[in-house]
This record gives structure tokens, sequence and C-alpha cells, in this order.
């Protein structure tokens, strides 16, 4: 038994759901009690749907469990099918369905339907929404997917290997685009910038899947040169059976910044043989040029923390370290699944991966860390407000803000240009960060007032002094060293996106050296010890 | 299955007490009781709300409720995992050391509830003999009583009906037998300061709510004690109330001048206090509520209007709709059905307005689609894609969130229904 207050996943039919929406003719029958309709809001008031999720929920109740629950799936699966007249459809059992044991499987089997119904079983205690989602994403193509056509149909490109490219005649090597959903994390505009991408290399997209796809499109899966795993935590486990079972390569790597942009189009290069160097010289995105600028020059070493899923993750890891100059302080995924690649990311940075879904982990961490920016989820961007630390979202679970009205990309180049203005925008800018160190005192320019730029209150923290009285707080850990009065008024001046940091290590320093009081020399000291 | 009536004859008001009611069974698009303590645990300072369920109860209630503004709520859900169903770890055993670590952590609880879920149910965890249990070893700092918020067994605001009626046993006997008042169900803390002036003014001193804002708090019972409901879907907590001894007064649900005016009147017949005394106190601020209803008439009477069931609300929101704004219901769907609650606001409806119990999702939405409403009041699943159809949506949710009771919010409540008519006339895109 776990005790949750916040959770980063849904259950596993939560993933399930967001298969099914996605698709276009796709139905979903769940067996479930009437509570679990909640999850239709996620879609039409998150995600601004414009129709319900293609979902039909038994509503058993307590009074039904002692008689047939069974006739009541038959029953709902037989009139969805008359109802919405879906291509196929999605039979399964959220997590109190489970518990019942009637087999949504064999019952909508057992109707005769003349679709493929497609039984996913999710265990719902074990598991949750990415897996959920991983898992009926494979079971649909599993079920309906065909071996591809004549290999004469298949790429000549693919099959000379890369030496020379394809003729100028020859037809282009084609894709599948694998994994955005419904209620994805900007899966939306991803889609579009990659496909922008694939027709300047020169690549056809046979099919975008789940998203906006059809039962047909799933049959045609085979038809295409190679897949895109564009999200990992969907679509890996389908990919890896699409190679397996119709030779089609995988292209893994995830196109989000500027870096592991042009090694996407590289790795498609070098699969198809296609010249990509154009595409690569042509500078599309601002990205590097804006990192270079010397207006930039204050982003340097600024400590990060970095929570998410582990695609968003590894990916914004890079772009903060090597293409924005900050630090990494940590990182950290719920998604425990991916936690061998974020452990493997993490020793890159020379930090400590945390993996936990446990929101008061992550809150722990952060507060241990005293990072000067956070980049994580809706939870994080909650904990940061409440410590004064600014934040950017970079990945599900998503909210309302996370589907803006414009074209917003977090994948390719346009991509790089969006999260360049995300992770800039909370901070305090160059100047501005200076003037708050010289005048920290002015009344309307002191230090809880915040960037200028974001308004009143934004990241002012919740005590004036932005002192943090958190269990983390240094002053309860260190027992036996002291503050000089003068050393601790000298510590408000410092501005107090830092001055927890500043804190702790003049403790620190303190505790090394065994000083039982810190004066004003032993704050210098330490600030001269620890100077970035 | 659902039979739709296709020739409703047409009645007067008198014999609209056996008004056909159209039954429903299929697809309900409401949430489960848990939902329920968004607003418990707001209303009642020191209690703390525990759901023993599954991941999906957690999500539900973050997703639902969009509460994560506050820091540290007062709910938590103990996820149940496949160990604990296999019967690998004694689910009892994890219990107690889950809410050992939660009273650690918050030593400020003096009321802790345990909440059925739906896969605690069909389980059948016992939830009452560990609150028991429980109770006996964080006596007397902490007060431990269980009801199920389940979505087998309670819809939507049945989860306040459950954990009111579980309180109910736990409130003192005192040997006290003047009259005296027992407001249930939870109200806004305004709304309730408003009707204690009220009550005071009517000569009403001995008033008590139920649940009171803290858990030492809670009203005691004696002989003399009458109550009356200021929300419609208590079913279960009057009945418990009634076995205590309690007499229950009958009247209209304080929505509305009228509405609220009838709600005073009878508890202060019911109390004995009559005549021009009663009038007088309620004259003015009836007169200004009516007066506040006057600006919203315009945008909204004639306008029919159909409700998807949501909250018990329903019944007596359509009364004050067509009785004091004039809107025409068309259809008023109610999860559950108790006339001995809303006998008053029942009667009041119009004959040709359909009135339907339970849901068939899909064969309601049929219906609504047939009949063109100018707006409809459903839920949040549903609320967008009727938009994008051309249909006027007021979200049901609000009307339980928000404070509607009472003379001085009968204007307010006017506004939620005018704001989204008011707001199609203004928008060119």
């Amino acid at each position: 038994m776990q005790l949750t207050v916040w959770t980063y996943e849904g259950p596993p039919h939560v993933g399930a759901m967001r298969i099914a929406t996605a698709f276009k003719d796709i139905h979903y029958v769940l067996h479930a009690p009437q509570g679990d309709t909640y999850a239709d809001l996620l879609f039409t008031m998150i995600e601004r749907r414009k129709k319900r999720p293609p979902v039909t929920y038994t509503t058993f109740q307590a009074r039904d469990l002692g008689g047939d629950t069974a006739e009541i799936y038959k029953r709902a699966a037989s009139e969805a099918y008359q109802r919405f007249e879906p291509a196929a459809m999605i039979v399964g059992a959220s997590c109190t369905g489970e518990l019942i044991q009637d087999d949504p499987g064999g019952l909508a089997k057992a109707l005769q339907l003349p679709i493929p119904t497609i039984p996913v079983e999710l265990p719902s205690y074990q598991r949750k929404e990415n897996w959920g989602a991983s898992e009926t994403f494979y079971q649909v193509v599993r079920h309906l997917a065909r071996s591809a056509p004549s290999p004469e149909a298949a790429t000549p490109g693919l099959d000379q290997g890369i030496q020379e490219g394809p003729a100028p005649d020859a037809p282009q090597p084609s894709c599948n685009i694998l994994g955005p959903t419904a209620l994805g994390f900007r899966h939306r505009d991803d889609i579009e910038e990659v496909k922008r991408l694939l027709t300047r290399i020169g690549v056809t997209v046979n099919v975008v899947a789940p998203y906006d796809a059809s039962a047909a499109d799933i049959t045609r899966l085979g038809d295409a040169d190679f897949n895109i795993v564009l999200y990992p935590e969907i679509a890996l486990t389908a990919a890896q059976w699409l190679k397996r079972t119709f030779k089609q390569p995988m292209v893994t790597t995830v196109p989000i910044g500027h870096g592991a942009t042009c090694d996407f189009v590289r790795e498609i290069g070098d699969l198809t043989g296609l010249d990509v160097s154009d595409v690569l010289n042509e500078e599309t995105d601002r990205l590097p040029w804006y990192a270079r600028s010397i207006d930039s020059t204050y982003l340097t070493g600024k400590r990060v923390f970095l929570f998410g899923d582990a695609t968003h993750v590894i990916a914004l890891a890079r772009v903060a370290e090597k293409e924005m100059g900050f630090k990494i302080a940590g990182l950290g995924t719920y998604a425990r699944e991916f936690a061998r690649d974020l452990r493997d990311a993490a020793e890159l940075y020379g930090v400590e991966a945390l993996i936990t879904d446990d929101y008061l982990d992550v809150e722990a961490t952060i507060e241990a860390l005293q990072p000067e920016l956070v980049l994580g989820t809706q939870m994080e961007r909650h904990i940061a407000k409440r410590l004064g630390i600014p934040c950017a979202v970079i990945s599900a679970p998503v909210h309302v803000q996370d589907y803006p009205a414009r074209y917003s990309p977090f994948m390719g180049f346009e991509g790089a240009n969006v999260l360049f203005d995300t992770l800039v925008h909370p901070l305090t800018m160059g100047l501005e960060e200076h003037l708050l160190t010289m005048f920290r005192d002015d009344f309307e320019f002191h230090d809880g007032a915040g960037p200028s730029h974001l308004g009143h209150g934004h990241s002012k923290s919740t005590k004036p002094s932005g002192e943090l009285p958190t269990p983390a707080e240094p002053r309860h850990q260190s027992g036996e060293t002291v503050w000089a009065e003068d050393a601790e008024k000298e510590l408000k001046k410092i501005p107090f996106f830092v001055r927890g940091k500043a804190r702790r290590n003049t403790e620190a320093y303190a505790n090394e050296r065994g000083l039982s009081t810190i004066t004003m020399d032993t704050l210098y000291d330490a600030k001269a010890h620890f100077g970035k | 299955m659902n039979q739709v009536p296709t020739d409703l004859p047409t009645r007067d008001l008198a014999s609209c007490k056996d008004r056909p009611v159209l039954r429903q069974r299929g697809q309900h698009e409401v949430f489960c009781g848990l939902t329920g303590i968004v607003w418990l645990h707001r209303k009642i300072q020191d209690a703390f709300f525990l759901i023993v369920g599954s991941r999906t109860c957690a999500h539900l209630m973050q997703s639902a409720a969009g509460v994560m503004i506050f820091a540290e709520p007062r709910f938590a859900t103990a996820v149940m995992e496949e160990r604990d169903l296999a019967g690998l770890a004694d689910m009892n055993d994890e219990l107690d050391a889950v809410v050992d670590r939660l009273l650690a952590r918050r030593p400020d609880i003096k009321l802790l509830f345990l909440v059925g879920s739906c896969p605690s149910e069909v389980i059948k965890l016992d939830l009452s003999r560990a609150a028991h249990r429980l109770s006996l070893k964080h006596n007397p700092d902490v007060r431990i009583l269980n009801y199920s918020g389940s979505g087998i067994e309670t819809t939507f605001t049945e989860g306040e009906d459950a954990c009111l009626n579980a309180l109910v046993p736990t409130l003192e006997q005192t040997s006290d037998d003047t009259p005296s008042l027992l407001v249930v169900g939870a109200l806004a803390d305004v709304v309730e300061d408003q009707f204690r002036r009220l009550f005071a003014a009517l000569g009403i001193e001995r008033v008590a709510f139920l649940p009171a804002r803290r858990a030492n708090e809670m009203p005691a019972m004696g002989a003399g004690m009458h109550f009356v409901l200021a929300q419609p879907f208590l079913t279960e907590t009057a009945r418990a109330l009634k076995d205590r001894g309690a007499r229950h007064i009958k009247a209209a649900l304080p929505l509305g001048a009228e509405g609220t005016a009838a709600w005073f009147k009878a508890i202060a017949q019911t109390l004995g206090i009559t005549g021009e005394d009663v009038d007088a106190v309620l004259e003015a601020p009836r007169v200004r509520a009516k007066q506040a209803l006057t600006k919203y008439r315009e945008t909204l009477e004639d306008k029919s209007i159909f409700f998807f069931p949501d909250s018990q609300l329903e019944i007596p929101l359509a009364r004050f709709l067509n009785q004091e704004l004039g809107m025409r219901p068309i259809e008023v769907g109610t999860p559950y059905l108790n006339r001995a609650i809303v006998g008053d606001d029942l009667d009041a409806l119009p004959a040709d307005a359909l009135v339907s119990e339970g849901q068939d999702v899909e064969a309601q939405l049929d219906r609504c689609r047939a009949a063109k409403p100018d707006m409809v009041v459903c839920g949040l699943g549903l609320a967008n894609p009727l938009e994008v159809e051309g249909i006027t949506t007021k979200w049901s949710i609000e009307l339980v969130f928000t404070p509607i009771q009472g003379f001085e919010q009968a204007g307010d409540l006017a506004e939620l229904f005018a704001r989204p008519l008011n707001r199609r006339t203004r928008l060119e895109v």
C-alpha cells in the first residue's frame, strides 16, 4: 500500500484511453463503475478535444456484483458496436473491473462482432498510465498490422545500403511516425514539426500513429521502410515488434534540442542513404546563436534540476547543459520503466538520478539542492512556486496550459527555438539580476519582487525574507554552528534565489573547519572557496 | 430497457405528485462519491480523508477537482498494490502503517475518515473494523471513522451523505430537551454566517450546523432537536438523524428568493415562530434577492433548459429557474430522486418537464439533441463536445463548488446560468 497525494501518472486504462482516443475509428469498451468516467474530462477539458473519448463504460453497480456483470459487459459492447460502428474495438477493464474477473476479451469474442476485437489486459495494481498506453498500442499494432507488400515496393536506397543514395527517380524512402497520442505533451505540434523535417530530408510519411490514424492505417504499417520512435514510452514496444516481424529498422533518437535534432537528421541520413548535409547546414533555429549571444552570458552555470518522463528529462538535460550553458544539479523521472536510461544520463552529468513517483521525495530533493531553475512537470511547478524557484514545464502530466493555442512544438528546429524561450522566460534577466544584487533594499526592486517581466508576486517566496523554514532548512540541521548577527545580516543581502545555496555552503564550510560561529569573514571565505 | 414516454399527459400542478418519472439504466457520466472530499476537506478544517483505493482514485481526485493549488491537501490515497491483493502483505497491517505515518506527519489532524472505494468494496476490505482498531490505537488524539465513497454505491454528492451519516452516531447525546435546530449539509462559510444572523433575527438561538468547521465542535443531540436539510442529497444522513430521535423539518431547498423564504418559514413554523415577525425578518432580504434576480430575468426568461444528472440539486434548481426566472425545464435528470426531500420542489415543476432518474448517457444525449435546448447543465466530460454542436452549456460541478444557497446568493446563482448565454452574445468568433 502506497500513500499518495498527487500522482504523476494515471492508471493504465487511462493510457489505453489515450490510444483509443488518438485513433479516428477505434472504440474502447471498458468494464468499469460509474466514477471512472471522470477520465473523459481529461480529454474534453484539459486537451479541449471536440469529441468525447470513444469509450463506453459498463457502469456496473454494487447490486450487480452478485448477479451477471458479464452480461452487462456483453450488452455494453454490442450496443457500442451498433451505435458507433467502429473499425475495431479495444476491450478491457479498469482497476475495479479487473477485480471481478469477467474476461472482457472472451466476452467480446463470444459476441462475434464483424470487426476485430482487441483484448488488452492491464494490471492496474502493478502498472501505470504510460505502460498502459504502450501495451495498448502494441496490442493494436499486433492485431491489425499485416505483413508488408512485395520487396519491390521497398526503397532501393535501403536495400542497397548507404553507398550512393537513391537514384534521382527512385521513390522516396518512407517511414511511420509512432507514439503521439491523445493527451500527450505537445504531441500535436511535435508531429507537424517532425513531418516538416522529414519533407526537407526527402522522406515521405506512410502513417502517423496512433494520433489521427485509422485502423486501416495500422494494417499498412508494414509498407514503410522504417519507423520513427517519437515517444519511446509509448511506441518502443510496438516498434520493436515491427522490427522483428517486418524487419523495419527504428530511428530512436528523439529530436528534442538543436543537437539531438541534428543527430536525428543524421540517423535518418545514414539509414536511407539520403544526403542530409543541406538540412544540417541551413540554420533554421535561432537557439545556437541566441545561446552564443553575449546577452546570454548570465545563463552560465545556472544550476538546474530536471524531473519528468524519461524522454523529456534526458533530452532537456542535454539542452540545458550543452546548449544553454547551465549546470545540471540533479535529474530524475517517475518512469521506472526507463530508470536505466535515466541513470546513464545522470552519469554523463556527474549527478545521481532520482527515480521515484512520490512528489514529496522530489520536493525534498529540490529543497536540498536549491537549484536556480527547475525544469519539471506541473507538480514541480507547484513545488518550485512554493520554494520561490523559477520553473518551466517540460513534461507530462499535462495541464490545460500545456495545450497552447499557438504552434509550440518541443521537437525539431522550431522546437529548439521554443525551448530557448521556455528555459529563459522564468529567469531574472542578466542586468536585472545584477541590479537586484546591488540595490537589494530598493522598495520596488527588492529581492522578493521577482523578475519584472513576470508581474508581481510571480516567483515571490512565501516568506518575505526569502528564507525557507522547511525541514531541509540548514539552520535546523547544523546543531553547533551559529551565525553571528552581522554575518546573518550580510547573508540577507545576497539575492534570494541563491541565498539558500549560500547559507548551505557557508555552514558546510564552517562545519568542515570546526568553526562554531559564522562571522562575516567566514561568509566571504566560503564565498571565495565555493565560487563558480 | 429505457423507454422514453413519447406522449406525456399535460396535468395541472395539483396532480404532479404522481408525475411519471423516466428511470434509466446504462452508462452514467457522473463522478463517484469520493469527489465530495474536495469540499468536505476544506469544510472540516482539522479532518483528513484517506481513500483506500487504487491509482484511479488518486488520479480522479487530482484531475476532477483541479485542487492542486493546495500545497498539501487534507486528503490522500492509500493505493492498493499487487502484493496487497495477492495476500503477500496483510492489508490491515499495511493500512495501519500508512495511517501511523500520516498521523505522525500531520499532528494537526483530529478526525480521520477512512474512505472506501470501488476496489476496496469489491474485495470487501472491512474499513469499519479498521477504523475501530485504529481509533483505539490513536485515542484520544484522533477519532477515526469510515464511509464509502465508491462509485458502485455512491454518486457524486452521495459521498457527503455517506460522510455525514458516519458522523451522526458519534454526535454526543445531551439530556437537554429544549427545542433546537440542526442545519444539515456542508455550506459555504459565508452562507452559514448569513443563516446564523437570520436565525438570530427570527429568535432561533439554538442553531448548529452539520458538519461543523472543526471536529471537536460537532453538534450534540438532544430530545428537542429538529433538523432541516440545506442540501437535497442527504437521504441516509436524514434517516440516521431520525433514528436518533431528531425531527425532520420538510421544506423546499433554500435556493433563490422564494426557495430560501419557504425554507426559513418552514423552520420558523415548526419551531413555533409565526406571524408578522417572521415576515418582517424575511421581507427585506427576500426583496433584495428578487431585485438581484430581475437583472437576469431578461436573459433567462423563456429559455429552455435540460439537466443531465449530477448532484441531486437538479430538481430544486429547475424549480428556482422556472418559478423565479421563467426558464422552461425540458428534462430534469437527477441521479436519485428522493421525494421525501425534494417533494416541494418537484411539485412546483411544470407538468411538461420530464423528470428522469439514473442515466443512460447515449440515450439521454439523443433526447437532448432532439430537444435542442437553449442551455444544457452537464458534467465536464460532456460540456465541450456539446458546445461544439452549438449547444450552450453550464458545468454542473460549479453549482456544487459555489455558494448558491440563501437570499444573498440568489443573484449569483442566476448569474451562473446567465453567463454562458451572455458570453455567446459577446463572442464574434
